[in-house]
C-alpha cells in the first residue's frame, strides 16, 4: 500500500544530501570513507546524524579511499550492513579492494559522485570514474535526479544483500551536476524503510565462534571457479532488480526501470544518455517533437549488468541511435557506452546507425545545443549512409 | 506559469550559492513543483567572480545544463558589472537585482529593468558579518522577493531562519526583510 501523503516528508535537497539522508534510515552497522569533492556533502552529514545519536553507525574515517573499501570489506563479512562513499581519485585508489568487495560477494552499498580522474586535477563530473571500474564486478545504477538517488540508495541495499546476489552496488550521481543540485524530495517514513529492507541475513558470517577464512588463495586449481559464480550472480541481477523495484514502487508509486524510455515507441532517431544528461536530452526531444521531428530518448540508469534486451527492444526500428557519453577508452574502437550497444545490437534484425558522441569531460556543459548538433549531424549521416565511428562534441579542435 | 531561470552573480565567499539554494527552497515551500539550485564552481577562492544558478517551474524539471538565457540576474557585487557582462543572454523582459546604494536609473545596460537596494548598508545595520566584512545573500533574497514576487518575503524570512538558528538566523531575516521593503527600481 502506498505510504500516505502526510507521513512523507518533502525537502529541498542535494543529491548528496538526498542519499545522505537515505543513508541514514538504512540502519547502518559501518560506514568507512574519506573525504573527497563532490561526494564529500554525503559523509559530512552523515558524520552529522552520527555525532547526533540519530544513527547507530560506526562511522570510521579511515586514512585513504583504499582503507575504506578494505574496511568496508572486513564489516561487510561479518553480516554487517555497510557504505561508502568516493569519486574519482580516491575510487581509483580503491581500485584494487573493489575487485575484492566484488569477488568475495560482499553487499556495500557505494555512492559515487562522478568525477573526472586526472591530470589535470579537475573537481567536475564525468564518467571516467564509473568507467573505470567498469569490470570489477560492481552492479552500477546511474541516476537522474535527487529523488533517484535517494530512491536508488535505499533499493540498492536490498539489491546487493539478496541472496541470489550477494555483490556491491554503486550509485551514481554526477558530480556537483547532481551532488550539489537542490531539488524536491519525497522521504519515506523511516520505519517504511525499516520494514522494506529488513535485517541483513549474512550467508557466511565472519565470526570469532565460528572462525572461516575468506577470499584466499585460489591458483589453477579454484579461481576459475569463483569467476564463474561471479558472472552468474550478476546475470541474476535484472530479476532482483524488478522484483525490489516493484516492492518500491507499491510503498512510493515511483520506479524507474533499468533503463528509462521517452517518446521512444515511434521516434526514428533515439538520443542515448545516462545520469542527468538523460534529463536534458528529454528537454531536447520535447522540443524536437514540436517541430514534428520524431525523436525518443532512452536513458540508461543500470550499466551494469547491461539490459541488453530491453535496450534492443526500446531502440526498435529506429533508423539511428546517437550515443552520448561522458568518457573515453583511449584507443578503442569506440567509447565505452557505444562499444555496449554495438555489441547488444549486433544480432538485430534492423541495425540502426549508432553514432558515438563524447561530451561533458571534466564538467564541460552539456547544454541542449550540443544534442541538437549532434542531431543536426546524425540527420546528415543518414542521408549520406555513412558515419565516422565516434566523435568529441563542445572542445576546441 | 514557464520555467523561471535565475543567474546570481557574486564573489567567493559572499554566499551566492546558498541565496540560489535558500530560494529553491522557499519555492519549494510556496508550492512549485520543480526547483533547482546549483553552483558552477572554478578553483574556489574568496573574491573571484563566481556563478549560481536557480530554476524555478510549475513542473518537473528535466534540463539540467547551465544557465545561459536567464528570466532574473541577481548581482550581489556591484563591482562584478566592471568585469562581466551581467545582463549576457537575459530573456526580453528580463529584471537584473543589484545591491548597490545607487539608483536603479543610474545603471544602464542594453536590456533588463533594473531594480537596486543597499544590501551592503543593510547588512552592516543588522551586523550581518563574516572576517569582519558585510555579507548580503540574505538581504538579496528579500529584494528578489520583491522585484519578481515569486516567492513570498514571509517564506525567504522562514527558510532564512531554517538554515540559521537563534539569533544569526533572526538578524538575516530582518535584514531580508529590509531589502524587501527598500527595493525599488
Amino acid at each position: 500500500m502506498t505510504v500516505a501523503k502526510d507521513k512523507i516528508s518533502i525537502e529541498g535537497l542535494t543529491g548528496d544530501a538526498a542519499i545522505a539522508h537515505a543513508l541514514k534510515q538504512c540502519d547502518l552497522d559501518v560506514l568507512a570513507a574519506y573525504p573527497i569533492t563532490p561526494q564529500t556533502i554525503i559523509v559530512e552529514d552523515f558524520q552529522k546524524f552520527a555525532a547526533d545519536g540519530e544513527v547507530q553507525t560506526a562511522v570510521i574515517p579511515v586514512e585513504s579511499e583504499h582503507s575504506a573499501m578494505s574496511a568496508c570489506v572486513g564489516a561487510s563479512a561479518t553480516g554487517a550492513r555497510v557504505a561508502t562513499a568516493s569519486a574519482s581519485a580516491g575510487l581509483a585508489l580503491m581500485w584494487e579492494i573493489l575487485y575484492c568487495a566484488a569477488s568475495m560477494r560482499m553487499p556495500i552499498v557505494f555512492t559515487v559522485a562522478n568525477r573526472a580522474l586526472s591530470a589535470p586535477i579537475n573537481i567536475h563530473n564525468d564518467h571516467s570514474d564509473g568507467m573505470g571500474m567498469r569490470d570489477s564486478g560492481f552492479v552500477q545504477l546511474y541516476c537522474q535526479s535527487s529523488q533517484e538517488a535517494y530512491d536508488t540508495t535505499i533499493m540498492a541495499f536490498k539489491i546487493a544483500e539478496d541472496h541470489d546476489i550477494l555483490l556491491p552496488v554503486m550509485v551514481g550521481i554526477d558530480g556537483f551536476i547532481l551532488s550539489h543540485n537542490v531539488e524536491r524530495v519525497e522521504m519515506l517514513p523511516t520505519d517504511v524503510v525499516t520494514d522494506f529492507l529488513g535485517i541483513r541475513e549474512p550467508v557466511q558470517p565472519l565470526h570469532p565462534d565460528k572462525p572461516i577464512t575468506m577470499g584466499p588463495l585460489a591458483l589453477t586449481d579454484y579461481y576459475f571457479e569463483f569467476k564463474e559464480q561471479q558472472d552468474r550472480a550478476i546475470q541474476e541481477v535484472p530479476k532482483i532488480y524488478k522484483k525490489v523495484e516493484k516492492e518500491f514502487e507499491k510503498l512510493t508509486g515511483r520506479s524507474y526501470g533499468m533503463i528509462e524510455e521517452y517518446k521512444t515507441d515511434d521516434a526514428e532517431i533515439i538520443i542515448l544518455a545516462m545520469s542527468t544528461m538523460g534529463g536534458t536530452a528529454k528537454a531536447v526531444a520535447d522540443v524536437l517533437r514540436e517541430k514534428g521531428e520524431k525523436v525518443g530518448v532512452i536513458r540508461l540508469k543500470m550499466f551494469r549488468p547491461f539490459p541488453v534486451e530491453e535496450i534492443c527492444k526500446a531502440i526498435g526500428d529506429a533508423k539511428a541511435v546517437m550515443i552520448f557519453e561522458k568518457a573515453m577508452s583511449f584507443g578503442a574502437v569506440t567509447h565505452p557506452l557505444a562499444m555496449e550497444i554495438r555489441s547488444a545490437l549486433y544480432e538485430a534484425e534492423n541495425r540502426p546507425m549508432v553514432l558515438d558522441f563524447v561530451v561533458g569531460l571534466g564538467g564541460r556543459d552539456v547544454p541542449p545545443t550540443t544534442f541538437v548538433e549532434g542531431y543536426e549531424k546524425t540527420k546528415k549521416y543518414l542521408e549520406k549512409g555513412e558515419a565516422p565511428l565516434y566523435e568529441t562534441l563542445g572542445v576546441r579542435k | 506559469m514557464p520555467m523561471i531561470e535565475i543567474r546570481w552573480h557574486g564573489r567567493g565567499g559572499q554566499g551566492g550559492v546558498t541565496s540560489a539554494e535558500l530560494l529553491a527552497k522557499a519555492a519549494l515551500i510556496d508550492g512549485y513543483e520543480g526547483v533547482q539550485a546549483f553552483p558552477y564552481f572554478g578553483a574556489e577562492r574568496r573574491g573571484a567572480p563566481v556563478k549560481a544558478f536557480t530554476r524555478i517551474s510549475d513542473e518537473t524539471i528535466n534540463v539540467r545544463s547551465q544557465i545561459y538565457t536567464p528570466d532574473i540576474v541577481a548581482v550581489l557585487d556591484p563591482g562584478i558589472i566592471d568585469l562581466i557582462d551581467v545582463s549576457e543572454g537575459l530573456k526580453e523582459g528580463g529584471k537584473i537585482i543589484i545591491n548597490s546604494d545607487k539608483e536603479a536609473s543610474e545603471y544602464e545596460f542594453e536590456k533588463g529593468h533594473v531594480y537596486t537596494y543597499d544590501g551592503t548598508g543593510i547588512a552592516l545595520k543588522h551586523g550581518l558579518l563574516v572576517a569582519g566584512l558585510p555579507v548580503v545573500n540574505t538581504t538579496m533574497l528579500g529584494a528578489f522577493a520583491k522585484a519578481t514576487g515569486l516567492v513570498k518575503i514571509e517564506t525567504i524570512e522562514q527558510v532564512i531562519k531554517e538554515k540559521w538558528s537563534g539569533n544569526v538566523g533572526a538578524r538575516n531575516a530582518a535584514g531580508a526583510r529590509e531589502a524587501y521593503d527598500t527595493c525599488s527600481d
